[in-house]
């Protein structure tokens, strides 16, 4: 493969036309001071030590990488799980936050805002504002809020304020569109802790910077342990940042597949469904060019997935460009699927994953399965765990008609 | 077609600001949304914006958001939004269109100004793209003769706002508050410094460029305040608002915007 430009130009810019900065001039000031400090910090030894030894020390990385020996045996290949999920909040997003979190404390901020889905974000945000003493203030959407109140709860007593959002479709989207109006008016001493790889220049290439520890740990882990490279990386991707995460440290490894699983819903053919790579076009949201979920004026489609934490018509703009270039690969993946690999995982490894994971995992395995067909036993596939499942509970209790001691129908997971 | 411009330098030669009305197109219905914009003209507002309703409007406030949501669920398209300025440019007042991107760059950039010239717009006021990423635009609308107006806040770089008042035509708008649209019961005091800001960083060869403020006027006294000021007061949410408080009387609804309109063209006039 001949050298490629993986990151963004100054401007933002993926390949000729992804990404950008599509926003507000009242927000360009913020995003310039933004885009200093990151750039200040990334390349200050003191700063990366300082967020290493948070991340290492309170947060729990790095993070194992697990051989799943019963579930490799049921494929024919081996599965590597990096266990994002037994990070101290229980999934990736905490490297993100606090990556940010202290790049707000270096700029002398003293509040931060936040978006979020299924609440994982939120309760990420809230425990880094903990951590480090800012206030705290978390956008979500009415209707996550009733999907999600445990963690509302959560973030509740982490010391944030909540604010349910009824606009629009009352979902992630317009979470992000009230903190974005939320920035306007407060952007002086306010830092807005985006929750994915997505949004204006520099949030996809920034959010990267924080989660890339994901795969540089997952690439040596695997060397160490295994002494080969995998063959195939894998991660579920809605905004797109624990993918992301994963992804980078493969992207000059062209022996390496990248797989994305996108949120399939009830089926790409439905229209209920939120694969944005794989059934939407080239369009602005969120201040970044980017395949969006739209119809034929631009207006932005309503999304779905039983995932709350995939559930959004856009998706960062660097997995735009993969795609575009071929890197990396985005298959959707099912509710249905999704929820046998979820029960498969339990079953198998005694691991609930989040159901954003469990649509990685559900994908992974049918790559795997052919990769044991060309390469044996030795086909190595690598999946991010990027969250525990125990948010999803609820969601899982009325899918699989849990709950009652008698009757229980998860043996459907096949492998 | 008619610049923006001949407003503002009409209004100039009378010694006064110019008043520009905002409304949605298609709120409360297509043909509702051009009844009440000509009631706007006739009632003395020198220039509109027809606002283009989408569905995630970061830039504006719940009356905005409310107006656009009932456009939208209305089933407005971008083609009607198109009839509803050539319907208000026949007055013979500039007429530009209010949009976020998408929906511009969805239907074709290049397209999109053809039509909008076709129809007698003046040209765009693009709240979520600047100059530096908005190129695509500014070919556009310089092969068609139409207005670009960027927007600049209070939070711009001197070197912004040199960037961005020399890629406008038309006028430049300058958000008078760090935040969302919304009527407000005070004005800004960070406007005044801001214009002052703006004109001094204008390109000085040719016309001057007018500036607008906007965000927040409600009444004919706010905007007696801005127009000793600024060369434009462009008000929105309030116009929106005097719809939606007569949303169950239609006439009732042109009529307070006839009498809000009145109020802010005679403020604009006090000197």
């Amino acid at each position: 493969m001949s050298v490629q430009q993986w990151d963004a130009d100054e401007h933002g810019w993926f390949g000729d036309s992804w990404g950008g900065r599509f926003m507000p001039e009242a927000l360009v000031a913020a995003l310039d001071e933004l885009t200093d400090a990151w750039q200040t910090a990334m390349a200050d030894p003191g700063f990366v030590a300082e967020f290493e030894a948070i991340c290492r020390d309170y947060a729990g990385t790095p993070s194992r990488l697990y051989h799943a020996e019963r579930l490799s045996e049921k494929v024919g290949a081996r599965i590597l799980l990096k266990r994002e999920d037994l990070n101290h909040t229980g999934a990736h997003k905490v490297r993100n936050v606090l990556g940010q979190a202290l790049l707000t404390r270096k700029m002398g901020k003293t509040r931060v805002i936040a978006e979020t889905g299924a609440g994982q974000h939120g309760v990420a945000s809230a425990t880094a504002a903990a951590y480090f003493g800012l206030d705290c203030t978390v956008y979500m959407g009415a209707v996550d809020t009733r999907r999600q109140a445990l963690n509302v709860a959560r973030m509740q007593l982490l010391g944030a304020k909540v604010i349910p959002v009824e606009s629009g479709s009352a979902t992630l989207k317009d979470a992000i569109n009230e903190a974005l109006r939320d920035w306007v008016a407060s952007v002086d001493h306010t830092a807005y802790l985006f929750g994915t790889a997505a949004g204006p220049h520099p949030f996809p290439s920034m959010v990267r910077d924080f989660t890339r520890g994901i795969g540089d740990e997952a690439r040596a882990q695997c060397l160490e342990q295994y002494g080969v490279l995998p063959d195939a990386v894998a991660a579920c991707v809605g905004g797109g940042s624990n993918a992301i995460g994963l992804f980078t440290a493969f992207l000059d490894d062209p022996e390496v597949a990248i797989y994305g699983f996108e949120p399939g819903g009830d089926g790409v053919e439905t229209g209920r469904h939120a694969a944005t790579i794989h059934a939407g076009e080239s369009g602005v949201l969120h201040g970044a060019r980017t395949y969006v979920l739209q119809d034929e004026d631009g207006q932005t489609i309503e999304s779905h997935s039983i995932s709350a934490g995939l559930d959004y018509p856009g998706v960062g703009p660097q997995h735009a460009h993969l795609a575009q270039t071929g890197r990396a690969a985005y298959i959707p993946v099912t509710d249905a699927e999704a929820m046998d690999a979820l029960a498969l995982l339990a079953r198998t490894e005694g691991i609930i994953p989040a159901i954003e994971s469990a649509h990685a995992v559900a994908g992974a395995l049918d790559v795997a399965r052919k990769l044991a067909e060309e390469k044996g036993p030795d086909a190595t596939v690598l999946i991010n765990l990027s969250g525990r499942g125990d948010k999803d509970m609820g969601t899982a209790i009325e899918w699989f008609g849990l709950g009652d001691a008698e009757a229980d129908d998860t043996d459907g997971g096949q492998a | 077609m008619s610049s923006a411009t001949t407003a503002f330098e009409k209004c100039r030669a009378e010694g006064r600001a110019a008043l520009v009305g905002y409304l949605p197109a298609g709120f409360p219905t297509v043909d509702g949304s051009i009844e009440a914009m000509k009631a706007m003209v006739d009632a003395g507002c020198d220039v509109i914006e027809v606002g283009l309703p989408y569905s995630d409007p970061v830039m504006d406030g719940p009356t905005i958001q409310a107006a656009a949501q009932q456009a939208l669920e209305g089933g407005i398209r971008t083609r009607d939004v198109l009839r509803v300025v050539e319907a208000v440019a026949g007055t013979g007042v500039p007429t530009l269109v209010m949009t976020y991107w998408n929906p511009i760059e969805r239907y074709g950039v290049e397209t999109f100004a053809a039509d909008l010239a076709g129809a007698g717009g003046a040209g765009l006021i693009t709240p979520d793209i600047t100059p530096d990423f908005g190129q695509d635009w500014i070919a556009a609308a310089d092969a068609h003769d139409l207005d670009k107006v960027f927007l600049v806040a209070p939070s711009s770089t001197d070197a912004r706002i040199a960037m961005t008042t020399a890629a406008c035509r038309g006028f430049v708008y300058a958000t008078a508050v760090m935040g969302v649209t919304g009527a407000r019961t005070t004005t800004s005091d960070l406007a005044g410094p801001l214009v002052s800001r703006t004109r001094a960083l204008s390109p000085s060869e040719g016309a001057d460029l007018p500036v607008g403020v906007g965000l927040g006027v409600s009444n004919g006294d706010q905007a007696a305040e801005v127009a000793s000021y600024a060369d434009g007061v462009i008000v929105g949410s309030a116009f929106v608002r005097a719809l939606l408080d007569h949303a169950d009387d239609p006439s009732a609804g042109i009529a307070a915007l006839r009498t809000l309109t009145e109020d802010l063209a005679e403020g604009v006039r006090r000197a």
